[in-house]
This record gives structure tokens, C-alpha cells and sequence, in this order.
């Protein structure tokens, strides 16, 4: 049988593969530009047919802990919201990461500082892999850069939060959220039984059986000795998941001379200068790290020693741009490129960025 | 002493095995620890030890954890209802509780708790009002008197400055979503059978689908009040009772 396809927002590929891939519970707070992605689940009622539960809470902070609450016990559970309503969650976000909680959060990012825009953006890669909240930890970062990937990511996102038991984040941009593409949906999942739940997450919290002690989910340990210990217990995963995890994509990066690195939407714009400059005989690739963290830092310093000069193209004032030149170490000049505000880079004009880099390594 | 009166027959009190041997962390005179009795007495009496999840705050109680024999999860100051508005939505036939202080409840919590009780989530919430900040020292709580001295009011709470003794179970009772709003303490033998009756009711009520129930319990912080645990009581019962009378106010 051939495959349904369907044309839908990324928003609404969100809430459909949420529904398809056996999420337990959704809370949000509706914020522009991925106020679809509740609004499609409240539409497709999904407590009549797989049980999920889903609910609007009264701010951000609120879907967050609910999230927290929800995560304790072993379900499938999610938030969205887009830059501002993100930064209030990261609070809640911090005690997820600390207390070791599988979850999915996804940001449809729009541009900042403050109430900014409702136009897309890139400029929470700061915030989504260097913490954003208090404390060491690490969130798992997805950029999906096209409605199908939305969808697909979605499901990655809760396999690996389950495999690790911590949140990811599942970061997209505005234009991504709002834009009409085609898609498959995956195969729909049932939830997971209450008897799945207590064999696969002992931890969870479900009623204390009179067979062990009681379970408790706590983010505190007021002795150092013990907070250290959290501490060191999080970091090896954390490197764990840095050897296992990371995804990247290449295009034309074998024989370039000069590689454009860009995620999200602006990675496929890139895909467009790529090919306008190797018309005009400039050998350029584009490398586009899937994951955000954990980042491609072993491909990036692999063709650093190979090409000749790097742009990192990005919606904000060149952030990703820090850890390309980490991984690149000096090896080649690194030049970024990026527009803010809402605005979206034209292939053309990274064009020009890209021969500023030509001229400026010749 | 005549050993010869230990036997079984003569047994009048055992604790109930819900709560456990740890030694408490709470001062000698204070409320929690006879909270935290009734609450184990009320799942053990119930036979619901297995059903029952508990949402601790932040503050004194942040260590209830530590004492009932139950699962429990540990929430950021003041978001407990949301954590256990999910967790009961999520498994609706478990017996589901907050177990917060003023602080945590009615200053930084406050969205969390109108809005609980607002959607008339089929939680319990156990309230414990001592009017002050225990574990941060002794500072100024939405629910301190007029009048009354803390670390961050040491001249006494100035309404013109610190605005007033924030009623939040009063408000509570206001909202639609709550079934069963009462105002408890603990200080009498009398008092102690009232607010076990009441966290009994609470806790039943949560199973029915009729909304929110929220007892208060007016309590002591001997320590930060600065008095001894029976002056603690009588200045409760003079001071605190007349801002917070005890008694139901909804039951529906």
C-alpha cells in the first residue's frame, strides 16, 4: 500500500506526529508562530481515541511544570512555544535535565531580544545548547528544516528522550512552523500500558507497590558530596551521548574548497547559494548539523583540514559560528554571516558573503 | 518503671507504618510533623498507600519525601498544582496531593493555585499557613499579619508598604472549580481529629470528579516566630485566627 501524503504546516505535522507516535499528554500556552500546533491537537480531540491528554495551561511556567509532573511518571509527554514563552520554561527545563525526566520540548523559534518579532529566527542557539537554564546540563538539540523532518523529529525527539532520559529539544524557526509542505506521518503507536510503563521505567512515579520502597523524583541534594556525584553522573552521559548521537548532513563536501555550515531553514537556502557558486566554478559545499547538540564538532574539524575557509550562515549574529571555530581550532578562517530581526537570508546575498570569503583566502 | 504493663493488650497507639522511621527534620514544636501524621493515618486508614502520589514545595515541607512511605515528586517553589494537575490526568484513579506553605503556594505559586482550582483539578491540596518564611529564616510571607516582625519586615508588616495578609483560601472558595474549602489546625487533640476528619474528606472527594479540595491548616513556626512552641500556640489562636478563622468555608 502506498504511503499517505498529505500537505500540512510544520506546527500541525508536530501535533499529528505527536498523536501517531503514542504521546501521553500535551500542555502548552498559545504563542505566535506555533499556536497550531494546540490548536490542531484540540481539533483532533486525541482523548477519544488514544488517550492523550491534552491541556492548556496558564503560562509557560505553568506548561513547563506540568511537563515536569507528567514526565515523572513514565509518560510520553511535550510542550511548544516559540523564543519568549522558552525562556520562561527554562527554569522547569533545568529541573527536567537535573532529575533525569524523559520530555520533548519544541521551540518554533521567532526573533528576540524581548517581545522581538513573530518573525522567524535562529537566535535561541545560545540558549537551547549552552544551558539557558541554571546549572550543568545539556539538552538534546533536533533542527528539523522541512515540514516532513518536523514530523520525523518529533518521533526521534521521544525515542531519545526515553533512551536517555532527558529532554529534548526539537528547535525550528517560524518559517518552518507556519510553511505547506508534503508529508508522510508515521505509523500511529499505541501508548504505552501501565504495565509497559512499570517494567521499562522503574523509576517512574506510579503509586508506591507494596514490592519496593517508594519512589521519588527530586532535582535537590543539599550535601555537595552528593550534588557532585549528580553532577558527575549527568556529564558521562552527556559524553555518552556526544560519541552516539550525532547527526549531520553533507552535500557536495567531498571536493570543496569552501563549506557553508547552516541548520534549519538556513541550510536549504545554502543548498541554493551552493549551487549558484559552483556554476560560477567555486567548489562549495554545505555542511548542516542536524543535531545542535551534539554537535558535528569531528566532521567540521575533519574538512577544516581539507578546505580552505568556512561561512556559517545563520538567523541571528552568529552564534552556531562560536562552536564551528571551536571545532575548527584556527585551521582556516571561519566567517559568519547572518541576518536578524525576523529576516530571513536571500541565497543571493550569502552569495556574496561567500565571495567576500573567496577574496579574503585567495 | 513497671515494665509489667507493656503487653499487647494494652497497646493504645501505634504509628501508622505509611510513615517511616526517619528522624524529621523539622523543629521541635512545629505543625508539619503532625500534618504529616494525619495525612499517613488518613492513606493508611483509606488502604490507598498504593494509589496515593504526593507533590512536595519548596520550603520546610521540600523534605516530605523523606517521611510518608508513598511516591512523591519534588516540584519548583510554588508549581506543585501543575505538576499534580498532570500527574492526576494522566492517571486519573490515583489519589493525588500538594503539599505546599504560604510562601510557596500563595506568593510565588499563586497562578498555579487559582488556576488549579479554577480548572477544578480532582487534586487535594494541604496548605500549611504559618504566616513566614521557615526554611529561607524567618521572612516576610503573603500571609504574614499586620503588624507582625520577620527577617524582611523587622519593624512588623506595614500595609502601606508591604500591602495586606493575602486570604488566599477565601479566594480559592470564590472559584467555581473548588468542591470543598476548609480551614483547619492542629494545636488541640479536639483541632488534630477536625483536620484529619477534613484531609479524610479531601482525599475522598478527589476520586469523584467534582473539583478541587483545599484544607488550610493555620500552623506555628516557633522558630521563626521567635516564641516557645506552647507560646506558639496561644499567640496562633489569638493572632492568627482572627485573620484566618478556623471552619469550612465551602462544601459543595
Amino acid at each position: 500500500m502506498s504511503e499517505e501524503v498529505k500537505l500540512m504546516k510544520g506546527n500541525e505535522a508536530i501535533a499529528r506526529a505527536a498523536i501517531r507516535c503514542g504521546c501521553d499528554g500535551y500542555f502548552g500556552y498559545p504563542i505566535t508562530p506555533q499556536s497550531e500546533v494546540m490548536e490542531t491537537l484540540m481539533e483532533e480531540e486525541p482523548w477519544k481515541t488514544t488517550g492523550m491528554v491534552v491541556l492548556q495551561a496558564e503560562s509557560e511556567t505553568s506548561s513547563i511544570n506540568m511537563v515536569y509532573g507528567g514526565a515523572c511518571t513514565g509518560k510520553k509527554v511535550m510542550t511548544s512555544s516559540s523564543s519568549p514563552g522558552v525562556s520562561l520554561m527554562q527554569e522547569g527545563i533545568s529541573y527536567i535535565a537535573c532529575a533525569e525526566l524523559p520530555c520533548v520540548v519544541v521551540n518554533v523559534m521567532r526573533g528576540g531580544p524581548g517581545l522581538g518579532t513573530i518573525q522567524p529566527s535562529q537566535a535561541d542557539y545560545f540558549q537551547t545548547v549552552k544551558g539557558g537554564g541554571h546549572g550543568d546540563y545539556k539538552l538534546i538539540a533536533l533542527a528539523p528544516s522541512t515540514v516532513q523532518e518536523m514530523a520525523d523529529y518529533t518521533v526521534k525527539a521521544f525515542d531519545l528522550a526515553f533512551k536517555y532520559r532527558t529532554p529534548v529539544m526539537l528547535l525550528a524557526d517560524g518559517a518552518i512552523g507556519q510553511m505547506m509542505e508534503k508529508v508522510v506521518l508515521p505509523e500511529q503507536r499505541p501508548r504505552a500500558t501501565e504495565e509497559e510503563i512499570r517494567a521499562n521505567c522503574p523509576w517512574a512515579i506510579v503509586g508506591k507497590p507494596a514490592s519496593r520502597g517508594r519512589n521519588v523524583i527530586t532535582s535537590l541534594a543539599l550535601k555537595s558530596e552528593e550534588m557532585e556525584a549528580t553532577n558527575i553522573k549527568l556529564q558521562a552521559k552527556y559524553r555518552e551521548i556526544e560519541k552516539n548521537e550525532v547527526i549531520v548532513e553533507m552535500h557536495n563536501c567531498e571536493d570543496a574548497d569552501y563549506i557553508i555550515v547552516a541548520f534549519g531553514l538556513c541550510a536549504r537556502i545554502c543548498q541554493k547559494t551552493m549551487e549558484m557558486a559552483r556554476e560560477k566554478g567555486l567548489k562549495v559545499g554545505v555542511l548542516r548539523p542536524i543535531t545542535l547538540w551534539p554537535f558535528p564538532t569531528e566532521e567540521i574539524k575533519a574538512l577544516a583540514n581539507k578546505c580552505k575557509g568556512m561561512l556559517c550562515v545563520e538567523m541571528n549574529a552568529g552564534q552556531m559560528v562560536e562552536d564551528v571555530r571551536l571545532a575548527v581550532n584556527g585551521k582556516v578562517d571561519v566567517q559568519s554571516f547572518g541576518r536578524l530581526g525576523g529576516i530571513i537570508p536571500a541565497p543571493d546575498e550569502v552569495l556574496n558573503a561567500l565571495e567576500k570569503l573567496v577574496a579574503d583566502n585567495a | 518503671m513497671n515494665n509489667d504493663i507493656i503487653k499487647p493488650e494494652n497497646l493504645v497507639y501505634t504509628k501508622t507504618p505509611v510513615l517511616n522511621d526517619n528522624p524529621m527534620h523539622y523543629c521541635p514544636g512545629c505543625s508539619h510533623g503532625v500534618v504529616h501524621k494525619l495525612i499517613a493515618e488518613v492513606i493508611e486508614e483509606m488502604g490507598i498507600q498504593e494509589k496515593t502520589i504526593g507533590v512536595a514545595p519548596v520550603g520546610c515541607a521540600v523534605f516530605a519525601y523523606n517521611y510518608l512511605e508513598i511516591d512523591w515528586e519534588q516540584a519548583a517553589h510554588g508549581r506543585a498544582p501543575a505538576l499534580a494537575t498532570a500527574v492526576k490526568r494522566l492517571w486519573p484513579d490515583r489519589y493525588v496531593f500538594t503539599y505546599q506553605g504560604d510562601g510557596d503556594l500563595a506568593a510565588i505559586g499563586t497562578a498555579e493555585t487559582i488556576h488549579a482550582c479554577n480548572r477544578g483539578e480532582n487534586i487535594t491540596i494541604i496548605f500549611i499557613n504559618n504566616g513566614i518564611y521557615g526554611m529561607t529564616g524567618g521572612q516576610m510571607a503573603p500571609t504574614t499579619l499586620e503588624g507582625m516582625k520577620t527577617a524582611t519586615c523587622p519593624y512588623g508588616r506595614n500595609t502601606a508598604i508591604n500591602g495586606y495578609p493575602l486570604n488566599i483560601t477565601k479566594l480559592v472558595a470564590e472559584l467555581e472549580g473548588t468542591r470543598y474549602v476548609t480551614r483547619q489546625s492542629v494545636h488541640t487533640v479536639a483541632a488534630v481529629q477536625k483536620a484529619k476528619k477534613a484531609i479524610r474528606k479531601a482525599f475522598e472527594n478527589s476520586m469523584e470528579g467534582k473539583g478541587t479540595s483545599f484544607v488550610e491548616i493555620v500552623s506555628t513556626c516557633n522558630s521563626g516566630w521567635k516564641m516557645s512552641p506552647a507560646k506558639s500556640n496561644e499567640w496562633m489562636v489569638e493572632n492568627m485566627f482572627k485573620a484566618y478563622p478556623i471552619g469550612d468555608l465551602k462544601d459543595k
